[in-house]
């Protein structure tokens, strides 16, 4: 397929309300099963191991228009679990066996509890993850979170998951995120090769399709970059955060790049992203343990974790700094507390930086952008004009 | 009504135990007593105690300054810092309180941290409440406990064992280091004890509202009641005896056959309600007055259970010192699924038969809030009850409009009103049981 073709499936497969995909790939075969998380991150090699597909509901963007879901939420409670209940009740997540909720906030926390109220899936999920990174105390919770899942899992389809079956996925997933950082490593020297509007719709697809396939079309990106395409234009380089879990419209993605930014890092879809570095033996023999170690010593740094001593500002700076960025935009959900409480702290580590930001909220269905536009450009523009060029060494 | 309140000796001692608390605090710095700030939900005063610590409570901090018209300036304060306008109030009003030298209820400083105790429960807020708090103080020791939610509806043991070795591993060792002294469970044991007797005691007085009318207001005076639990005294004597002063005053009432007390005096119980989600704090008494104008009598409310739900059996026990405290933790209204909090309301509706539900939702709270239209369609489909819906904010005065909440509860009103007239049409209808 050429990658004009990838893209464009992506860009269908990414908003797929009704995640036809993936309905169509569990009916291929018997005893396949379909787990659909919520944001941020979820191991899906679990789900995978157990000859299961992991999905993520991310929301229904401005894809759909809100009516139940608007009843069931007060007006100063974002979008995202607005959208989610909307599909729910309009049967979009038929089909999908059972719901994961990642302890992220008490929104997505509580919608756990409306999907067991309204009898949605055979099994709902509120996956704890420990705000202790002890190995012994944090972990031990943590393996026993995951063992729960895969009973819940393997009690649909009676799966019998091994350590091996385990190991082959995790290998598949660190495949995954190797491709996904060579691409960001790329985009971030020549920008121009990969709009963020197409890397986003790559990722996004790579939600709801199988890992296999997802390397594929990694694979395929990865080499279409490669080659010298495009032209380099008189951009500033930004990296965009506090986007982590209610994703921005398409829209707002092609306004920054539009108003003169190269997007080059982001926590957009931060769940595929989540682990750095591969998982492999060296955390531990055991799978599920290795799983564990790598979330509690190498996750992204996230509003949705707990930390203290500036790590994340610090982390914040370093990525920045490691990207070569110009700026930075803080760009979160109106009504998120977890990415609105972290803006001020991370905020200050930047100005002690002497890193430039802008920051504005939205929500998942915004569908005005001209003062984006123009506070973005008027961004850009000040950068381009009174600011020494990164060096690119 | 009657025209003068009179204030009973139960009043009189918790206004002693809060000022003592308060002076022992602004002389911390000189007794050389150590200090820790914490939350009420999940709190672990038992142990602070243990150790000869004192406790700051934020979010106590903020609704005193929210009802004593401080936190409008204080918010805006904290936003011009870089928060959000979208965000918690409770904390911006503690960070703008801080940012202007931190002066608490009593007008005196309050002093700085020397250990800050996160033990969230129930609320991710509070996580991001002490990331922020440690900027502020940097340097101070951080404890953090991790309480899990009850997704499933109940407390696993593999739940305890992860907070128990958290306060092992974590949280005692560095009370220990700063408190300078040796973790003492006998000490801890004996303070429990009578944790577990003002807890049987709450109990008893939230109780009291089975009887008509009922002899208090289980939200508006409720939040004076818990005001001692909540705030640090739970395992003293001090608290034993207010609780006991307290509970006898009430049950003199019951014997009386009195109603409520309120700031214009004893009201007459015309309708029976439960209230879900927390007060608003900057207009309390008109909020009040809103109700008990119409006769509205709150007989059991949800938020007095978010610094710890007694009613379905638990108490500290010394027996198991950590193991409770940390059931304690888990097992605080906001920390419950849904479907628990639905179960707790409707059982709170059928036991204190109440009229109807009402549900103040809170603009700062999430942890409260989402999901609380569904949890009210539920109740009302499965019980038939009329339920109310307001809007206000703890202590943002900018979201606490008198005139839309007024206009709401009127039409409640009637709606129980109309219901009343039909309910005792019906029962004057229908033909006299004669009895099988
Ligand atoms: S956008 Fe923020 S507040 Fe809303 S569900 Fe996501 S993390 Fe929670
Ligand atoms: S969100 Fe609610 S529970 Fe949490 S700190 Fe704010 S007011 Fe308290």
């Amino acid at each position: 397929m050429k990658i004009e073709q990838i893209i464009n499936k992506c860009k269908e497969l990414s908003f797929d309300l009704d995640f036809s995909y993936a309905k169509n790939w569990k009916q291929e075969k018997p005893n396949r099963i379909l787990v659909g998380f919520m944001p941020v991150y979820f191991p899906r090699e679990l789900v995978h191991a157990a000859n299961g597909l992991a999905i993520g509901i991310l929301g229904s963007g401005d894809r759909k228009q809100i009516i139940k879901g608007d009843a069931f939420y007060q007006s100063y409670i974002c979008h995202i679990p607005r959208g989610i209940i909307e599909l729910a009740l309009d049967g979009n997540l038929d089909g999908i066996d059972g719901f994961i909720f990642p302890s992220i906030c008490d929104v997505i926390r509580n919608l756990s509890g409306m999907f067991k109220v309204l009898k949605k899936g055979a099994f709902i999920k509120y996956l704890d993850y420990p705000q202790n990174f002890s190995d012994k105390t944090g972990g031990t919770f943590y393996i026993n979170e995951l063992k729960h899942v895969l009973s819940e899992i393997t009690k649909i389809n009676g799966a019998e998951v091994t350590d091996e079956m385990l190991w082959n996925s995790i290998c598949l997933y660190n495949k995954n995120r190797e491709l996904i950082e060579e691409i960001y490593d790329i985009k971030q020297q020549y920008p121009w090769r990969l709009s963020m509007e197409d890397l986003y719709h790559v990722l996004r697809a790579g939600m709801v399709m199988p890992v296999e396939e997802h390397n594929r079309i990694l694979e395929e990106v990865l080499d279409s970059i490669n080659a010298n395409i495009g032209e380099p234009m008189d951009k500033i380089r930004v990296v965009v955060t506090g986007a982590f879990c209610e994703q921005p419209p398409i829209g707002l993605i092609k306004t920054i790049e539009m108003a003169g930014c190269y997007i080059i890092d982001d926590d957009f879809l931060s769940g595929s992203r989540w682990i750095q570095g591969n998982i492999t033996t060296d955390d531990s023999n055991d799978p599920l343990e290795a799983i564990s170690r790598a979330y509690l010593t190498r996750s992204r740094f996230s509003a949705s974790v707990y930390s203290i001593g500036d790590k994340k500002g610090k982390s914040l700076v370093s990525l920045a700094r490691r990207r070569r960025a110009d700026g930075i935009i803080f760009a979160a959900p109106s009504f998120c507390d977890p990415a609105l409480f972290d803006a001020p702290m991370l905020q200050k580590e930047c100005d002690g930086s002497d890193l430039r930001y802008i920051s504005f909220q939205y929500s998942e269905n915004t569908g005005q952008y001209k003062v984006i536009k123009e506070q973005v450009g008027a961004f850009s523009d000040s950068i381009k004009l009174w600011e020494e060029p990164v060096i690119n060494n | 009504m009657a025209a003068e309140v009179i204030k009973e000796k139960s009043m009189i001692l918790q206004k002693e135990m809060i000022a003592k608390l308060f002076d022992d605090l602004s002389s911390a710095k000189d007794t050389g007593k150590k200090v820790v700030y914490t939350f009420v939900p999940g709190n672990l005063s038992e142990l602070i105690h243990a150790f000869d610590m004192l406790p700051v409570y934020p979010e106590i901090n903020a609704l005193q300054s929210g009802m004593r018209k401080q936190s409008g300036s204080y918010i805006r304060d904290a936003e011009k810092f870089g928060f959000s306008e979208d965000v918690c109030t409770y904390v911006k009003c503690d960070i703008g309180m801080m940012l202007n030298g931190n002066i608490g209820p009593t007008g005196k400083k309050l002093p700085d941290p020397d250990l800050l105790l996160l033990s969230y429960t129930g609320c991710f807020t509070f996580m991001k409440w002490f990331e922020n708090l440690e900027q502020l103080y940097p340097g101070v020791p951080v404890a953090m406990i991790h309480t899990p939610y009850q997704e499933g509806g109940k407390i696993t043991p593999e739940m305890t064992e992860y907070m128990v070795k958290q306060l092992r591993e974590d949280v005692i060792p560095k009370m220990e280091k700063v408190s300078g002294k040796k973790y003492d469970e006998t000490k801890l044991k004996h303070i429990l004890e009578d944790a577990a007797k003002t807890e049987d005691l709450i109990v008893k007085i939230f109780d009291t509202t089975k009887n008509s009318p009922s002899p208090i207001d289980a939200y508006f005076a409720g939040v004076y009641y818990i005001g001692p639990i909540n705030i640090g005294f739970r395992g003293t004597p001090e608290s034993v005896e207010y609780y006991t002063e307290l509970y006898r005053e009430i049950l003199e009432r019951v014997r009386l056959g009195l109603g409520p007390v309120t700031p214009e005096g004893e009201v007459t119980e015309r309708y029976r309600l439960v209230v879900e989600g927390p007060p608003n704090w900057t207009s309390f008494r008109e909020f009040w007055k809103l109700f008990y104008d119409h006769g509205a009598v709150i007989v059991a409310s949800s938020y007095t259970k978010v610094g710890g739900l007694y009613d379905d059996g638990f108490r500290h026990d010394s027996t198991r010192p950590l193991e409770s405290l940390s059931e304690y933790c888990m097992n605080c209204y906001t920390n419950l699924n849904l479907p628990q909090r639905i179960s707790h309301l409707k059982k709170c509706v059928t036991d204190y038969r109440a009229d109807g539900l009402l549900v103040n939702s809170i603009k700062s709270c999430n942890s409260f809030s989402a999901g609380q239209l569904l949890m009210m369609r539920a109740i009302e489909e499965d019980m038939e009850i009329p339920v109310g819906f307001i809007e206000s904010d703890l202590v943002d005065p900018r979201y606490f409009s008198y005139s839309n909440i007024k206009n709401r509860l009127d039409s409640y009103f009637q709606m129980l009103e109309q219901r009343k007239i039909i309910t005792k049409e019906i029962k004057q209808n229908i033909p006299a049981q004669t009895g099988i």
